[in-house]
């Protein structure tokens, strides 16, 4: 298996796709996770799928990267209405959020049925996208992934500094000069990236997942925000790889579910065994004051 | 008019502020001297932390026009520094006290460059002066409220600035804690400072200010505490029925007198 990752074409397309969704999704979703944005990614991620077919409909293409256009539009236009729905009603942040990501995935549910229904022989395959297919990631996709993803860590490595501040404490960033709420939109953008970089590998419904599993899991092994990027990157590419060979091995599994199961492993066994904060260590811990309690 | 408000660190002129269509800030005119203790006190929901805000440029304004040192904010940030309310941030973020204070060295720093030696080292001196050197690699979800409250301190002068707004450093922390802040004030002051405050606690606050900015939507009276801190005034700011708050002020004046009389100094009674 290991040397077939080298030779076998789809299978180094797929390894080094779902590497790629791994470590951009896993150092983006630290800073959705601190910054308590980690439902953002799940609505960018469901928005993603009307704009999908949106884009596919308006040119009849399915290249990548005009469909990934799609998807980033339809998720910038809902981080805008959800963050100025927030700003300007009375609504809590979760029902703004709730609201438009039914909303936008129900158009997409509604368009992606409408095209398979319609005539169009090139429809074969749009609804990879619900739960992503990796197997059909060819090398064209995993070069525009590449692209995208190494912009969105460059920007992410250049400002460092800026976002750390903006997620610890927004307003005293805002009071150094530093543009919190651009920073907040470009921050917003990337993970917009994140999402599409995934769309094929792990789909839109369990996108979010990803943002969030690898980031939680991070936190539970450090207590420095550096580590805890890299952990993540480690995390999200090692469940991405698993999940994705497995299910390319039968072609009937869609790889989103696969991918997600690995990172639950991860993620709960970094939940209970990390040793500082996992829950076994502190319970053990627990266990050892009272008995000392108790001998004295 | 000009040469008053180049010297005088804060002057603010027919200030408004409101939330949605709710004013939370009123008509605000106010102008402070250099080298003192400010505090601000006033009810909760006066507006206290919204008037740093506003001075700060972080809550957009209705109406008039705030001046620091002569100029607007984008023009004096670097002379500035705020530590917000400590409630204000989630202290389980992975990262260390040594690493908080360094964040008041950004604004210098400027954009995309990563804070060096010089900054690691000026952090260092902060936390020896705020007594927490000894906490620089702790992670800050692992502090007291007090000394949470020190490394906030502590990344304020890391800023190294003129002026500095506090929101509520005395929140929470013990007597120990309370002493240290208050010395560390004193010294800021000794060095020509200014501090401005919000304030709660109503007994200490003639002791550790020396001028009062008494506030509720409206600015009820701004000035020395000597002639500021009145029965009258305070009952302005919190409405009748603060009882409590009269009784403070009794035996500030009671003290008052008795001071004046013994050391036969003539001051201008304020009311
Ligand atoms: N972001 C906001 N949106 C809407 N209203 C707000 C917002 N922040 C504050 N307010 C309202 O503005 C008023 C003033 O709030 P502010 O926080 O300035 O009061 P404060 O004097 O600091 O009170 P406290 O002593 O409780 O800290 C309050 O009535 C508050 O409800
Ligand atoms: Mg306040």
């Amino acid at each position: 298996m290991v040397i077939e990752l080298f030779t076998d074409y789809t299978l180094r397309n797929v390894a080094l796709g779902s590497a790629l969704l791994g470590i951009v999704s896993g150092v983006l979703g630290c800073f959705a996770v601190l910054r308590r944005q980690g439902l953002l990614g799940d609505a960018l991620a469901h928005a993603a799928l009307p704009g999908i077919c949106v884009a596919f409909l308006l040119t009849g293409s399915k290249a990548p990267l005009v469909l990934l256009i799609g998807a980033a539009l339809a998720g910038w236009l809902a981080t805008t209405l959800l963050l100025t729905a927030v700003r300007e009603t009375r609504l809590s942040a979760d029902s703004v959020l709730a609201i438009v990501l039914s909303t936008f995935f129900g158009f997409g549910i509604v368009l992606l049925t409408f095209i398979s229904k319609s005539e169009n022989a090139n429809q074969a395959g749009l609804d990879k996208f619900l739960f992503g297919q990796a197997a059909t990631l060819i090398a064209e996709d995993v070069q525009t992934m590449g692209l995208l993803g190494a912009a969105a860590l460059a920007v992410v490595a250049g400002l460092y500094k800026e976002f750390k501040l903006l997620a610890f404490d927004a307003e005293f960033a805002a009071s150094l000069g530093f543009p919190a709420r651009g920073l907040s939109v470009l921050l917003t953008s990337l993970i917009v990236i994140a999402v599409v970089i995934g769309l094929q590998t792990v789909g839109v419904v369990l996108m979010a997942a990803m943002l969030i599993g690898p980031a939680v899991a991070a936190r539970q092994w450090t207590n420095r925000l550096g580590v805890m990027l890299i952990l993540a990157a480690v995390f999200g590419a090692a469940s991405g790889v698993s999940g994705a060979l497995i299910s390319v091995s039968d072609a009937h599994i869609p790889t989103g579910p696969v991918i997600i199961l690995s990172l639950t492993a991860i993620v709960l066994g970094s939940l209970f065994f990390a040793p500082a904060r996992g829950l076994v260590w502190s319970t053990i811990r627990r266990r050892q004051q009272r008995a000392n309690m108790k001998v004295e | 008019m000009s040469n008053v408000s180049i010297d005088h660190p804060v002057v603010i002129h027919d200030l408004t502020v409101a939330y949605r269509d709710k004013p939370v800030l009123w008509d605000i005119e106010l102008s402070i001297p250099p080298g003192k203790l400010v505090a601000i006190i006033g009810p909760n929901g006066a507006g206290k932390s919204t008037l740093i805000k506003a001075v700060l440029g972080l809550v957009p304004t209705v109406a008039g026009t705030v001046s620091l040192f002569g100029g607007s904010y984008r023009e004096r940030r670097q002379m500035i520094g705020y530590v917000p309310q400590r409630s204000s941030v989630d202290w389980d973020f992975p990262t260390h006290a040594l690493d908080v204070v360094m964040m008041g060295t950004y604004g210098q720093l400027g954009w995309f460059k990563r804070p060096g030696k010089a900054q690691r080292e000026l952090a260092l001196r902060c936390l020896e002066q705020v007594g927490m050197a000894d906490f620089a690699n702790r992670q800050i979800s692992q502090l007291s409220g007090g000394q949470q409250q020190r490394v906030f301190l502590a990344r304020a002068l890391a800023q190294d600035a003129q002026l500095y707004f506090m929101d509520e450093p005395f929140v929470g922390v013990d007597a120990v804690t309370e002493r240290a802040i208050v010395n560390l004030l004193r010294d800021l002051r000794a060095r020509g400072k200014t501090v401005v405050c919000v304030h709660h606690d109503l007994d200490s606050a003639p002791e550790y200010f020396d001028w009062l900015v008494l506030l509720n939507v409206r600015l009820i009276a701004a000035g020395p505490f000597e002639t500021t801190f009145t029965s009258e005034n305070l009952r302005k700011t919190y409405g009748g029925t603060m009882g409590a708050a009269i009784k403070h002020i009794e035996h500030f004046e009671e003290d008052r007198l008795a001071i004046s009389v013994q050391a036969d100094t003539k001051r201008p009674n304020g009311h």
